[in-house]
């Protein structure tokens, strides 16, 4: 029977990936003072199951790597070996080549051998570095320890007497007489006279021995593999038989004595023979080296559910089914008076369907620890490199965030986050020239605030150069020398594409091609990005991002007899807006004063080309002050409905891109309300309206 | 009624290769992550053989093999530990706890039935 094994495969490299994050987490843990012995064992379980599992699924290339990791850890775990921090640099290091020879794996590809073979020479140099018991490893011993025979045999004499207790070992003679009779025909004689008297005999014990004969011409090695387990519960001894029908001289002495020289060598070839056995049996598999399974990860990719979430959503669809059903009998017979059933049912369906949707939801929802765990490795090596002390708080990271979110977060959060560390936190002789401790704290937050996510990076380190940051806006002509702009305004100018004030540009950051991607990449995910700093003490940025990516909260607008959908998130407030508000303001058309801004009013109407607006005058409207792309807006607009959430229908896929429109949904009344796109709205409206709006300013 | 068999190992691909094997051969295969899941299992019902890995959290798998051999109900049955060819010591310790047998990992499926065959007749 064949079986195909790709089908484990994926499993097998789901949990592999998981073991190396567990390993990585532990080798960064480790103190190399002292360690603590269940987190070695827990590294070396994890490479013991990757070892184990590629072996059986034949990635043997992974397999033997992972053996020397292995062999490290199980020296360190048994004290045989000190652990020393260039141990763990080496570990981990062979932690990233791992990663990769899977991903290869994974992948139907091949690793980069070189790389390979340069960190198992790493391995096998610091495995070196100890006294022989060690390097000692259970390589099965050279010694060709079968008897060299004068002639082939014809068959064996067997004599097999079962310790006492080996019943208790789960093994039966009987069996091992029965796999005997398989190789050839077998005579068996039973020797009784160790029975003790039917008073003092021990049902559970063994006392018979037998005498077998063997008419088979098999290799010694197969009988002993036979004895293989039972060997040291037992006396046994194996005498070839040979062509003349004469034991030979030498065996002629193996009599069915337990403790006699003879039977104890024989015993002793089993376990070599064994080894040898199992030792051809790895060669074999290795020559069997099999092309790695092509990835299975290809197409769909998984998500691990706690089967708490599950069960609870059964519980639901449950409820709801009953729900339904006692509508259905309503309606089967319905009368007027029933209507009052009828509204309790229709509010219960209302209560069940919110509950299932919040609950499946949650199951898109993992742990953003997922997304964090890459971070202190990441401070870890990035530090060491610049020199500087670094420690990484982590906290909230069982906050529960949107599979898509984890996967498009990531890149976004290490830019900003390799920027703390090469920018923002001091070398520890700057810092302690400011008066700061040397080791510098970056803090990495996540949490659920008011309907949204938020992420928070917060270093201790020098913070924004609020001046530099704007003479080198000016240098470009992002902003001019006489723009009155607050703080906040000059460092989102960090957010231009092209800019940055770093004056060398390492290789880890500071080229200016990052922070614009970073809050584009924020703004696809429906969110938002915020910087805030105090020169000489650190900065902070903040990430809202929406809870859910399906579903929006937004606040429904009429223009006309048009309805559109504005995300809340992006909204600042909401307001009507006074003459003495208004101005007109050269080369920006219509704006309005809000606190100390001036801001640019976007008149949907015209952007849009709705005929049949009902407000012309500024008066008559409401304005919705919103914020996108780092810039804010008053959005013109007839009237306000109510705010609600929406399932978030893609344009794209039904009908085409448009700009300025996010996404459409459908209403409670069956009819279709357009979900706006901030950013891509204040786009369309300074291309296309600053100065004819501008005309239409201020007429009574 | 088929033979029933408890496999134990923490690597959920192992488990499944095994399960999978076994339930093709026409067994009856209950898994358990770790030890205690197993002792547990153990406890509450009988199987006619275990195959435990040695190397789990909680438990491991010759503690697990000493526990088992505690359980009256567990007194002859074959208990097979998996374990790699460097191990030899593990055999014996195994050995020392009871455990009836082993199987060396890497194992392919033909290996694995051809030796719980030997055990379960």
């Amino acid at each position: 029977m064949s079986i195909d094994m790709a089908q484990f495969h994926q499993v097998f490299f789901e949990e592999s990936f998981e073991g190396l994050d567990i390993m990585e987490n532990g080798l960064l843990n480790m103190d190399p003072g002292e360690a603590d012995p269940e987190e070695i064992n827990s590294i070396f379980r994890a490479a013991h199951s990757i070892k184990g599992g590629s072996g059986t699924f034949g990635f043997s290339d992974v397999a033997d790597f992972t053996h020397v990791m292995e062999t490290l850890l199980d020296e360190m775990r048994d004290g045989r070996r000190a652990v020393t921090g260039e141990g763990v640099n080496v570990l981990l290091a062979s932690v990233d080549v791992l990663r990769d020879m899977l991903t290869a794996a994974q992948d139907g590809g091949s690793a980069d051998a070189q790389r390979v073979k340069a960190q198992r020479a790493e391995l096998d140099r610091i495995l070196a570095n100890q006294s022989a018991d060690s390097a000692a490893e259970a390589q099965a011993p050279d010694s060709d320890a079968q008897p060299l025979l004068d002639a082939e045999p014809v068959g064996w004499k067997i004599v097999f007497r079962p310790h006492q207790h080996l019943l208790r070992t789960g093994n039966d003679p009987l069996r091992i007489i029965r796999e005997l009779a398989e190789l050839g025909e077998l005579e068996a004689d039973c020797d009784i006279s160790g029975l003790p008297a039917f008073a003092e005999l021990e049902p559970e014990d063994s006392y018979l021995s037998w005498e077998l004969r063997l008419h088979a011409a098999v290799d010694k090695a197969q009988i002993d593999d036979i004895f293989e387990w039972v060997e040291d519960d037992c006396d046994f001894a194996v005498i070839p038989v040979l062509p003349e029908g004469q034991p030979t001289q030498q065996a002629q002495q193996a009599a069915p004595a337990s403790e006699a020289a003879e039977p104890a060598a024989e015993l002793k070839l089993a376990e070599p023979a064994a080894e040898r056995r199992s030792d051809s049996e790895r060669r074999q598999g290795d020559r069997r080296k099999s092309a790695p399974a092509k990835a299975s990860g290809g197409g769909a990719s998984s998500i691990r559910v706690d089967t708490g979430k599950i069960d609870s959503l059964i519980n639901m669809v449950g409820e709801l089914v009953i729900t339904q059903s006692m509508l259905g009998m309503l309606g089967d017979e319905f009368s007027m008076d029933k209507l009052a059933r009828l509204r309790e049912g229709l509010g219960q369906l209302e209560r069940h369907t919110r509950e299932l949707q919040e609950s499946v939801m949650q199951i898109r929802m993992l742990p953003i620890s997922f997304t964090f765990s890459r971070f202190p490795r990441l401070v870890h090596d990035l530090s060491q490199k610049l020199g500087k002390q670094i420690e990484l708080k982590l906290s909230g990271e069982n906050t529960e965030v949107d599979k898509t979110v984890i996967e498009k977060i990531g890149d976004p959060l290490v830019h900003l986050v390799r920027n703390s560390v090469d920018h923002g936190i001091e070398t520890p002789a700057d810092r302690v020239a400011a008066g700061k401790s040397e080791t510098g704290t970056i803090h990495l937050s996540a949490e659920h605030r008011g309907g949204n996510i938020v992420i928070e990076i917060t270093d201790d380190g020098k913070g924004l150069a609020r001046d530099r940051i704007l003479e080198k806006a000016i240098d470009r002509g992002l902003v001019r020398a006489d723009d009155n702009l607050s703080d906040k305004q000059i460092y989102e100018l960090i957010f231009q594409p092209g800019f940055s004030t770093a004056e060398q540009v390492s290789d880890v950051s500071g080229r200016g091609v990052g922070m614009d991607v970073v809050r584009r990449n924020i703004n696809e995910l429906g969110g938002a990005i915020e910087i805030d700093s105090q020169l000489g003490e650190g900065s902070t940025i903040t990430i809202r991002l929406p809870l859910t990516l399906a579903i929006l909260d937004g606040q429904s607008i009429c223009v006309g007899e048009e309805t559109y959908i504005v995300p809340l998130v992006s909204i600042i407030e909401s307001i009507q807006v006074r003459d003495e508000m208004l101005s007109l303001v050269a080369g920006k058309g219509e704006t309005f004063k809000l606190r100390d801004e001036y801001l640019p009013i976007v008149r949907l109407h015209e952007v849009f080309g709705i005929g049949d607006a009902k407000a012309e005058n500024i008066r008559d409207g409401i304005i919705v002050v919103v914020e996108g792309g780092g810039r804010k807006c008053g959005l013109f607009v007839d009237d306000l409905l109510g705010q609600q959430q929406v399932v978030i229908k893609s344009l794209e896929a039904n009908y085409g891109k448009v700009d300025g429109i996010s996404g459409a949904t459908i209403l409670g009344d069956g009819s279709v309300a357009l979900i706006l796109d901030i950013p891509g709205l204040m786009r369309l409206a300074t291309e296309g309206g600053g100065q004819r709006s501008g005309k239409l300013a201020l007429t009574a | 009624m088929s033979a029933s068999i408890l496999a134990v190992d923490d690597s959920a691909s192992m488990r499944q290769m095994v399960s999978f094997t076994l339930k093709g051969a026409g067994y009856d295969v209950v898994e358990a992550a770790d030890g205690v899941e197993a002792l547990n299992i153990a406890k509450t019902r009988s199987v006619n053989l275990v195959i435990t890995d040695v190397n789990m959290p909680n438990m491991d798998g010759i503690t697990l093999i000493k526990e088992l051999r505690g359980l009256p109900s567990y007194k002859f049955t074959p208990l097979l530990m998996l374990t790699t060819e460097s191990g030899a010591d593990k055999k014996q310790q195994g050995k020392a706890a009871g455990a009836t047998g082993w199987i060396v990992k890497p194992f392919n499926p033909e290996q694995l039935l051809n030796t719980v065959k030997k055990v379960i007749s």
